[in-house]
Parts: C-alpha cells; sequence; structure tokens
C-alpha cells in the first residue's frame, strides 16, 4: 500500500503487539536516519515503557514492509507500510 | 481461487471435489486438515480467536502455492484458512493438493503447511479458564519450515 505522495510511513501492529500498544496502526514521519527495518524497530523501542519491552533486542518480533516479511537491513521508505507483529502462529 | 481466507465454515470434500473437477491427468490428492483442539501447553481451551493480516495474508499464501508449484510438479493447489471465533472440533484450515502421482502430492501438501505455519500472518488468540491469552510459536515450526530448504526464518 504505497503512499508516495506523503513523507509518512504507515505502521501496523498486530495480534499481542496492537494489545499491548494500545493502538492498530499510525502514520510516523521518520527521523532521517531510520531508512531500515533494524533502525525504525530501535526508534520505536526509545519511546520507552511497553515499546522498550516488546521490542528489546532478543525479543522475537516479525515486520513486514508492504506484505513482504523483512529483514533488518530491509529499505524503509516514505509511503511503505510497515507491520510488526509476533511470531505466526496459523495452521 | 486457489487461496482463500474465510470466517465460514468449509466442506473438505466439496473443495476437494471442486479442486480436481475436470482435470483427467489427477491421479492423486493429498489434503490436509487442522482443526481446534481443546487442549494446549497443558491448559484446557474452550475456544479460540484467530487474527491475520489482511492484504498480506493473501500475498504470502499465494507466494507459498507458487513456491510449492514451482518445486514440485503438481497440478493444482487450494488453501483455505479460517479467521475469527472457532471452538474445540471446528475445522482451522485445508490443503489440498492434486498432481499425477502421489509423492508429489504428499510432499508439496505438507511443504504448504509447514510454511504456512511459519510465514503466513495469521495468530491464534485462546480462551481459558485462566483467562485469554495469545499463543506462543513453537520452534518446532521453524523447524519443520527449516528442513526443506536450510534458510534461516526472517528476523526483524
Amino acid at each position: 500500500m504505497r503512499d508516495a505522495a506523503t513523507d509518512t510511513v504507515t505502521l501496523v501492529y498486530l495480534a499481542r503487539l496492537r494489545e499491548s500498544f494500545g493502538t492498530a496502526t499510525e502514520r510516523i514521519v521518520p527521523p532521517a536516519d531510520v531508512t531500515t527495518v533494524a533502525a525504525l524497530r530501535a526508534w520505536l523501542a526509545a519511546r520507552g515503557g511497553r515499546w522498550a519491552t516488546e521490542l528489546a533486542p532478543g525479543r522475537a518480533v516479525r515486520i513486514a514492509v508492504n506484505h513482504d516479511l523483512a529483514l533488518p537491513d530491509t529499505p524503509i521508505r516514505p509511503g511503505d507500510e510497515v507491520a510488526l507483529f509476533p511470531p505466526v502462529t496459523g495452521g | 481461487m486457489p487461496v482463500r481466507v474465510q470466517t465460514e465454515d468449509f466442506d473438505v470434500a466439496r473443495e476437494l471435489a471442486t479442486l480436481r473437477a475436470g482435470n483427467r491427468a489427477v491421479g492423486a490428492v493429498a489434503a490436509f486438515i487442522g482443526t481446534v483442539r481443546d487442549v494446549n501447553e497443558n491448559t484446557g481451551v474452550a475456544a479460540m480467536t484467530l487474527e491475520h493480516y489482511p492484504g498480506m495474508t493473501e500475498k504470502a499464501l499465494a507466494g507459498i502455492v507458487d513456491a510449492a508449484k514451482a518445486r514440485w510438479d503438481i497440478i493444482e493447489a487450494l488453501v483455505i484458512h479460517r479467521v475469527g471465533a472457532l471452538a474445540p472440533e471446528d475445522q482451522i484450515v485445508l490443503v489440498g493438493v492434486t498432481s499425477a502421482h502421489r509423492r508429489e502430492a504428499f510432499a508439496a501438501c505438507e511443504f504448504i503447511i509447514d510454511y504456512l505455519k511459519t510465514q503466513a500472518p495469521f495468530w491464534k488468540k485462546e480462551d481459558t479458564a485462566a483467562g485469554a491469552r495469545w499463543v506462543e510459536a513453537r520452534a518446532s515450526d521453524d523447524e519443520a519450515a527449516a528442513r526443506w530448504d536450510g534458510t534461516r526464518e526472517p528476523a526483524g
């Protein structure tokens, strides 16, 4: 879901993370140095509280960029939809 | 449509009949059906809710089906996964694969469910006597998927 007309990145939180953060989605304008999945995770963790707990290094968090599972060095660009969620448990 | 996410139940016989209808090259149909158990982690489960990530779910499932088709000589594959409120004994997921011979159908069916369990964005929340809890992912599921190609799981 690209929204290249704006500088915002849409964040989506699912399952336990949505409940823990108390929100399902938000739009952010990341700082200039937050250009990868790993940097975004660290930036969100720096909010403290539940964010620091849930996104602490070592906690199992999956991140998808535009509906594809991402790696730590996957780039994040304006207009992207970035989802954060726990390891999946379907099937 | 080879991939469906739906709240309503499915009829296995009808789905498999549709999957192979009109194709005389089909000599084998393999199916996996996942159902709701009444016990998990030694605690009784009265009901569960399945959540997913609309948009990504369909893309992920279609990608898994495409990977199975690229890897095995199969004819068609179907994935139906339910979401919403479910009770013990309810059907959760159906994977159906058709091929000329059984070996490809069995292998592709197992591959699809193994990857679904580690790659497709579904989450189970169980209602127990002690309250609601999110089901934790199992390392054994990652190992089951990894044995197909040895790749490591993506990490955020």
